[in-house]
């Protein structure tokens, strides 16, 4: 990611050589957002007299950001190479519906496998909607924009057909952890663990980073700013664990009233899981190269060989297979599937995306970016329910904050161009 | 669909006198319609191993599409291509690629938001034994081949868009240059470049040119027509007006061929090299 900053720095003689450092090793973007979401929180803390920022409140936040936050990594993909998805909140509650649906009809032929077939078939679906959108996108010829608001449309109408309106409930036991809860976390030692692989991740990163950039002679980072970025990221980590572990599992309450700690939830574990692989994507494949140089130009990447119909289509059934997931963890949180589910969630994905730096003209987006885009929607969305603002008021305020997002994507772009 | 690369141009080069030689490419009556458009109308062309090939003509004369169906971009409607006496069809960029057939476009077709190596390899990537990309590698490889052609060029890692136009060029230049190419194509190749960078682009030239590679180059700038090439074809919509050898004709002649179509009187002994369409 800083690749796309380091030219920033080039230009003013006058600064100071720390400043440009800085500049050159870390993706000014990406630090601002982060700087954003470290403002909102506090002033939502201030805001609430302190609620937002308690155990419960972050540990809630993290199950409800997760699920926007998986789909935003795909539609990073999706509007990187120069497309949209509408569909998505339409499809997860399609692809929701659908699974609680099979679920709750073969609990009976299937009592101990039924759950784990009813994802694959969510799963499969949310990739054949993907299929058929790309397909009428790449080979077609339709606008994404065109037909993912016609499915935009049709998906939702599909959940309702799949219950006929109704909600299905109960779900599974086993299915229900995947959406968090007291038996969906991690629970303290698990989510310890986790921290430190984490940790050590972070530091074999800055060290593998800096160990390859001495091998091709590219201009080293100061020292001070790889010992501040493992300080950095790690003391995030570990606070973000305490937090977790903090909230204490009441279901496990014993005698005494003693609760063990809840710990990381299953759907921050799928967050994280889906976000390796994708940044993997991203970096280390041709499907991530071709995305990026088809949204940077699409015309050379026709030239260089590359089947861009493929590429596109493949683009699509990411989303849908993300979009699914995404509905996975939903109904498992709620314990149920409903026609209402991701209403909006298209937009606050939409917008999560460009919050997190993904450029609407195309070329330029990152995952982490997108994850952290998608827990500055999700904070204000859960801090403005805490503060009881009206759910007018709710959708004026997020649809502003859409537009200045994209304000600050259009004067970031021409800054850069000219 | 074939492969040349493996030909190697072993069996070929026996000939003795060059100008006997099959030639490296040969055109015959290509045709490529977009819809109603006849965009390139029974054209044919050859070059030979060496040999630097103008394509000239007013703008939307056909010679952009000619060259993108030699690149594989276009599938012809109509005609034969042989490489070095050999029958070819494409079905994509890949295959002229992989025929040592290498082009250069106007616009140079380069993702702006990704760096010289990635632009480099776009489509024919490095990878490792796990079949990931090999960033590194590729970055290695992309700053040895940059800095031969311009030693200057050493912001490898930026992306493209942070670079100047003889940069740009450069990493073209360089991409067509690292696979070997038997055969280059270059879209107006030094259209927007400062005088030095011209320079650098007509020295390479004329290097490639002592490796026997063979070149098309579509041009507007007469000067560097007739300071590079060897001959040069006239097309005016879509058809061929005449090949020329440049040491026949001058700037006017051309210029009549451009604008009337109409090829010179013949000089010196009618055409050794000189051919026009029958």
């Amino acid at each position: 990611m800083p690749r796309g900053e380091r030219s920033e720095g080039a230009g003013c003689l006058q600064v100071t050589a720390a400043a440009s450092a800085l500049r050159r090793a870390v993706d000014v973007r990406l630090a601002a957002m982060l700087v954003a979401l470290v403002v909102i929180w506090i002033a939502l803390q201030v805001a609430t007299d302190g609620l937002f920022l308690s155990s419960r409140n972050l540990y809630n936040l993290s199950l409800q950001g997760s699920a926007v936050a998986i789909m935003t990594c795909g539609m990073v993909f999706v509007i990187v190479a120069r497309q949209i998805d509408l569909s998505v909140g339409s499809l997860l509650a399609f692809t929701g519906v659908l699974t609680a649906y099979i679920q709750v009809g073969w609990a009976d032929a299937h009592p101990d496998a039924g759950w784990i077939m009813s994802i694959g078939v969510g799963l499969g679906t949310g990739a054949l909607v993907g299929l058929f959108q790309g397909w009428l996108v790449a080979y077609q010829g339709i606008p994404a924009f065109v037909v993912t608001l016609a499915g935009f449309l049709m998906y939702r109408g599909a959940a309702f057909r799949v219950a006929e309106g109704q909600t299905i409930a109960p779900l599974d036991d086993r299915y229900q952890r995947l959406g968090g809860g007291a038996d969906g976390s991690l629970g303290v030692t698990w989510s310890w663990v986790l921290g430190a692989v984490a940790c050590v991740w972070v530091l074999f990163y800055v060290w593998n980073t800096r160990r390859e950039r001495a091998k091709y002679n590219s201009e080293a980072s100061p020292r001070w700013l790889d010992v501040a970025k493992i300080v950095i990221g790690c003391a995030a980590i570990v606070a973000f664990v305490a937090v977790m572990v903090s909230y204490p599992n009441r279901a496990k309450m014993d005698d005494a009233g003693n609760a063990p700690g809840m710990g990381i939830g299953i759907p921050v574990l799928i967050l994280i899981v889906v976000a390796v692989v994708l940044t993997f994507l991203s970096h280390r494949t041709r499907f991530g190269r071709y995305v990026f140089a088809y949204g940077g130009n699409p015309e050379a990447a026709v030239l260089a060989g590359v089947n861009t119909r493929r590429l596109l289509v493949l683009i699509f059934v990411l989303m849908g297979l993300l979009s699914a997931l995404a509905g996975i963890v939903t109904t498992a949180r709620l314990n149920a599937g409903t026609n209402s589910l991701g209403l909006l969630a298209e937009l606050y994905v939409i917008a999560a995306a460009v919050i997190g730096g993904t450029s609407l003209s195309g070329g330029i987006g990152s995952v982490p970016g997108a994850i952290l885009g998608a827990f500055i929607i999700q904070s204000l969305l859960n801090g403005m329910v805490l503060l009881d603002v009206a759910s007018a008021n709710q959708q004026i305020f997020i649809g502003l904050i859409l537009i200045v997002a994209v304000k600050m994507d259009v004067a970031y772009t021409r800054r850069r161009t000219t | 669909m074939t492969a040349l690369g493996d030909a190697g141009g072993g069996p070929y080069r026996e000939g003795g006198d060059p100008s006997a030689n099959v030639p490296l490419v040969e055109m015959t009556g290509i045709s490529k319609s977009f819809g109603a458009l006849r965009a390139v109308d029974e054209m044919s062309c050859d070059l030979h191993e060496g040999e630097v090939v103008a394509l000239l003509g007013h703008n939307g004369a056909g010679k952009t599409t000619l060259i993108k169906v030699l690149a594989g971009v276009y599938a012809p409607d109509g005609g034969e291509m042989k490489l070095r006496g050999r029958p070819v069809r494409f079905s994509s960029p890949r295959d002229a690629r992989a025929a040592g057939i290498e082009t250069i476009y106007q616009h140079l077709a380069l993702a702006d938001n990704i760096d010289a190596a990635g632009n480099l390899f776009l489509g024919r990537e490095l990878r490792t034994r796990w079949g990931t990309l090999d960033t590194h590698r590729m970055a290695h490889e992309a700053g040895k081949i940059v800095r031969r052609i311009n030693p200057n060029f050493t912001q490898t890692h930026l992306p493209v868009r942070a670079l100047s136009g003889g940069q740009r060029q450069t990493v073209a230049i360089a991409r067509a240059l690292y696979f070997n190419a038997k055969i280059l194509i270059m879209d107006e190749p030094t259209a927007a470049l400062g005088p030095a960078e011209t320079r650098m682009v007509k020295d390479l030239i004329r290097g490639l040119k002592r490796e026997g590679i063979g070149i098309f180059i579509i041009s507007h700038e007469m000067r560097d027509v007739f300071d590079v090439c060897d001959r040069l074809a006239v097309m005016k919509n879509g058809k061929l007006v005449g090949i020329q050898r440049v040491t026949d004709v001058t700037e006017e002649d051309v210029l009549g061929m451009i604008i009337a179509g109409k090829n010179p009187a013949p000089r010196t002994g009618a055409g050794a090299g000189t051919r026009a369409p029958e």
